[in-house]
């Protein structure tokens, strides 16, 4: 076992969001609330697929060394299990579901003489003898079977549940949103197993300019995804919150101190400061080799930096938010009642303040997520972003600048990119609405 | 009988396919009348209003028998002659003139746009008739003032501006939905007296929506009372307040507070709580980049009462007068200037700190508004514990929550309200929490904030007698700060007239109300509508 750091926080954070479910289903008036999320189909199909990429990234943050104690080479579980996907890499660029590589080759056949073709991909669809007729057939079969083989599986689990249920909670699963769950997993899981079940045979989205399987990388980018998304916001979060709130409820010398340092820090350009971070930790790193013996760790301390870095950068916006937003409600006749029973202010702040902006919190939360996600993107293409090494949605949408400019074009990378990037942050956004349409009490029970 | 001008037969509107708001009304207006459509919040009236002109929300279907207006089928016009009716034959002016006026046009431009749109004009004939409007809104100055924006003006003279802009299609019928429920009780009058002016010079029919059965008695010549979507009587205005014949009807009449209540009251003297000596209140005016003060705000001017011990002291002016911004600094949550505050012999305005806030559980407060006087995130329970858990720290779980229980059960509301939020009770309940919430510390005096004004009048009159028995069983004070003359004559004991941040008049409640010595407070006793039950 190797806990990398990345993957402390992360499981720290596991444990907080756990601990969180637990004490909230332990409190009354938060269950309506929590039940209303439950019996809400677009909600409970988005948890559906937050759920599957978050599992993926978990099985990806756990990490160990892959030939014993002999070799530094650290892998995940997720690598482990996709070792094939890992190893049969190709030349170069091959199209989704290729048996040849994407261009023309001079090949030298056997009697000696040489030939102008696409040669066979080492590995995908391989063991096809005659491709051009076998392809497809070969595809829709294995893709079936594949996908048979997962929807056994959530068959399986449907009537385990069904049997293991007393009557009155057979109810539940028969209610529309439960439904829905079911038959949203049905599918994620049965496309995904179609899909693995293939990529032992082909590369089912193409292989990129080195010949790495893109599928792969698109599973792999998913953490890196959800790390930039959480570890920020759990950077930018407890800064934005306090400052704003204590600005805007004391005013005066407090107010005037929070608003000198968040408009300094906001006319400095971010960039500026997230190259200049960078760079310090990459001289650290080459100073201290001895504690960065592999890839894998490097690239680690560098997303955990970036991570640092965007949080730090990125608090102010929602701070300027939440002391407007604190200096209405200051003048709530809530607030007022509440100092003449004489409750500390500092009670005042947690009991009144705090509640009434998580909605505006929580908003802002998904929404960075999102840009925090493309944010990462952008910086990696000026070289200031995650490790080249990493795996990333905007590694991959920065290599696919010069594909979109080939001709024919290579346009897999980035579509793939696209899909999930846009498949997490859709559910995310949709989830969270309906999150926030639960827990707003002027809101709650009218929709 | 003459023809009607407005005949409306079984109108029914209905929400979302399942609330009906309007059920099956039927009335007719007469030409010149004046017809006042009365009931409390929420019971249908000015939707009604809406529907007769289709100014509907989309999520309301309408359905009716007949809406005609002069024998003209008003439903099977189209929605563009609708258009031309409203405005022209129809004028309607409505509760808020803040929020009716466009505050980027002037109000000259904005009267303008209403006769272009009817009449076809020459330039000049057009400027004339906005100098004739705002001349029979009696605006003074009219050439000056129709260069004015609405921010230029004050409430009343809004009001005028909307009733000129109801005005300038000469309309047959003038629909006014509340229109003086936002403005001082002075003011009010003026206004009530130009509507009656207007009608009589133009001879139209005014048909007035209200929830102030006082007014309406003034004014109306028939009266119609609506419940919860029904119009359940129907009546001249003299034999309805004499001889109400529903049962909601003589509800009504019965909650409506009475100028003559106040001679019930026994004289008594007891000591004194609370004495307020040469209190004052100054908001700083800054000007500039050092902001240097160049001037003060006198909201509060050196102002002196005594509130004896078990009696109700209520402060009476209109708005701006500074009777809240007194309320809320005696409580010290507006700094005062100057001045002392002493409750049982201790100065308030010497203590700051752990002092201040352990003497905090003396003075409490209601609010106007029950909507966002309470924490929407927080249980009911929780909100009435909390002055509990503040002062009181070494209470026990237990002890807090029976203590809630009692305190529900003593403001009539059932216990399992403490496990509900805010927003799942109506304003009057909202208000019954607030005023359990100020008594959980067992405070010597509230200040009561305007408390029953955001409330309807049945509403109203259960929340005074729930602060009446309250009264007489802890022995608490209030200062009860109001407008409204009719609710002081109920609750009070003595009497304080504020006038732009100073008292002018003070004394027992049947003296000031009866005997007012102040040309002031003679001008506001004189304003309150009073109801006409006798003629």
């Amino acid at each position: 076992m190797v806990i990398l750091w990345t993957d402390a926080l992360i499981f720290i954070l596991m444990a907080i969001i756990v601990g969180l479910a637990f004490y909230m289903r332990s409190q009354e008036h938060i269950k309506r609330p929590l039940k209303q999320i439950g019996r809400s189909r677009i909600g409970m199909v988005s948890l559906v697929v937050l759920v599957f990429f978050v599992l993926i990234g978990l099985l990806d943050s756990v990490h160990f060394k892959a030939g014993g104690n002999k070799t530094n080479e650290i892998v995940s579980l997720l690598d482990y299990w996709a070792t094939p996907l890992r190893e049969r890499g190709e030349k170069t660029y091959s199209a989704p579901f290729a048996v040849t590589l994407y261009s023309k080759e001079m090949m030298t056949l056997a009697d000696g003489s040489t030939h102008w073709d696409y040669p066979r991909l080492e590995f995908g669809g391989s063991h096809l003898d005659d491709p051009e007729n076998q392809r497809l057939d070969d595809i829709l079969q294995k893709g079936l079977y594949g996908f048979a083989q997962g929807a056994g599986l959530v068959a399986f689990f449907m009537f385990l549940s069904w049997g293991m249920l007393a009557e009155q909670h057979k109810r539940l699963i028969r209610s529309p949103a439960a439904t829905a769950v079911w038959a949203v997993a049905f599918v994620i899981v049965s496309v995904s197993y179609a899909l693995v079940y293939l990529s032992g045979y082909y590369h089912v989205l193409g292989t990129d300019k080195v010949g790495e399987d893109v599928f792969y990388q698109a599973v792999k980018s998913i953490r890196t995804g959800l790390v930039i998304g959480t570890l920020t916001t759990l950077i930018m979060l407890p800064m934005a919150v306090v400052f704003g709130i204590l600005a805007g409820f004391f005013r005066g010398w407090v107010d005037d101190v929070i608003q000198y340092v968040y408009t300094t820090l906001n006319s400095i350009p971010g960039v500026l400061l997230i190259a200049a971070s960078i760079l310090m930790v990459q001289v650290y790193m080459a100073n201290h080799e001895e504690n960065f013996t592999s890839v894998v760790v490097r690239a680690d301390m560098r997303l955990l930096f970036l991570c640092l870095i965007l949080g730090v950068t990125s608090w102010t916006g929602l701070c300027r938010l939440l002391r407007a937003e604190t200096l209405k409600l200051r003048e709530m006749e809530y607030v007022q009642a509440a100092r003449a029973l004489g409750v500390k202010q500092g009670t005042i702040l947690l009991r009144h303040i705090l509640p009434n902006v998580m909605h505006i919190v929580l908003i802002s939360v998904v929404l960075d997520f999102s840009s925090l996600v493309l944010a990462e993107a952008v910086l990696s293409y000026i070289n200031i972003g995650v490790d080249p090494t990493t795996y990333s949605w905007g590694n991959m949408i920065n290599g696919a600048r010069l594909e979109m400019a080939r001709e024919p074009i290579v346009w897999w990378s980035l579509t793939a990119a696209f899909v999930f990037m846009f498949a997490l942050v859709l559910a995310a956004n949709l989830f969270a609405d309906v999150v926030q349409a639960a827990f707003d009490p002027r809101r709650a029970g009218n929709d | 009988m003459t023809n009607p001008l407005l005949a409306v037969e079984r109108l029914s509107v209905t929400f979302n396919h399942r609330h009906t708001v309007v059920d099956e009304v039927s009335f007719v207006i007469y030409p010149g009348e004046t017809f006042a459509l009365v009931g409390e919040s929420g019971s249908g009236k000015s939707i009604t209003a809406l529907s007769v002109l289709r100014l509907l929300p989309n999520n309301a279907r309408l359905s009716a028998d007949n809406i005609s207006l002069n024998g003209d089928n008003l439903l099977s016009r189209s929605e563009s002659d609708l258009c031309r009716i409203r405005g022209s034959r129809i004028g309607l002016v409505f509760q808020d003139p803040m929020s009716s006026l466009n505050p980027v046009m002037t109000i000259g431009s904005q009267i303008e746009e209403v006769i272009n749109v009817h009449f076809q004009l020459p330039k000049q004939a057009v400027k004339q008739r906005v100098l004739e409007l705002l001349r029979q809104v009696e605006i003074p100055e009219p050439q000056l003032r129709m260069k004015d924006y609405p921010h230029q003006l004050s409430g009343g003279q809004r009001q005028r501006v909307m009733i000129a802009i109801a005005l300038a299609g000469r309309p047959d019928l003038l629909i006014a939905d509340e229109p003086t429920t936002s403005l001082d009780v002075t003011i009010q009058a003026q206004i009530l007296a130009l509507l009656k002016t207007i009608q009589q010079q133009t001879g139209m029919a005014l048909w007035l929506i209200s929830h102030d059965l006082a007014l309406v008695s003034t004014m109306a010549d028939r009266v119609a009372v609506m419940q919860q979507g029904k119009i359940v009587e129907t009546g001249k205005t003299a034999d309805f307040f004499s001889n109400p014949q529903h049962p909601y009807t003589r509800k009504l009449l019965q909650a409506l507070p009475s100028m003559d209540s106040c001679l019930a009251h026994a004289v008594e003297e007891k000591p004194p709580l609370l004495c307020v000596r040469d209190f004052s209140c100054h908001y700083p005016i800054r000007k500039g980049i050092f902001k240097r003060i160049v001037g003060y705000v006198r909201a509060v001017d050196g102002v002196s009462f005594d509130i004896q011990q078990g009696k109700t002291l209520a402060l009476v002016g209109e708005s701006g007068c500074g009777k809240t911004t007194l309320g809320k600094s005696l409580l010290n949550l507006i700094p005062a200037s100057g001045g002392q505050v002493k409750i049982n012999g201790v100065d308030l305005s010497q203590l700051s700190g752990e002092p201040l806030r352990q003497q905090r559980a003396n003075i409490q407060i209601v609010f106007q508004d029950p909507f966002s006087s309470m924490n929407p995130r927080m249980l009911v329970g929780d909100i009435i514990a909390e002055g509990l858990s503040a002062l009181h720290p070494g209470i026990g779980l237990d002890e807090r929550k029976a203590r809630v229980r009692q305190l529900l059960q003593q403001v009539d509301l059932p216990e399992d309200s403490a496990q509900r939020y805010p927003h799942e009770f109506s304003g009057g309940q909202r208000q019954r929490i607030c005023i359990a919430r100020a008594l959980a510390v067992e405070p010597k005096l509230i200040v009561c904030d305007e408390p029953t004004s955001a409330l309807d009048v049945s509403v109203q009159a259960q929340i005074i007698q729930l602060l009446k028995t309250l009264q007489q069983e802890k022995g608490v004070s209030y200062l009860f700060i109001t407008h409204d003359l009719a609710v002081v004559a109920e609750i009070a004991d003595d009497v304080a007239v504020m006038y732009q941040g100073k008292i002018i008049e003070q004394g027992r409640v049947e003296q000031v109300l009866t005997r007012p010595e102040q040309a002031y407070t003679k001008k506001l006793l004189a304003a309150v509508p009073v109801l006409k039950s006798d003629n």
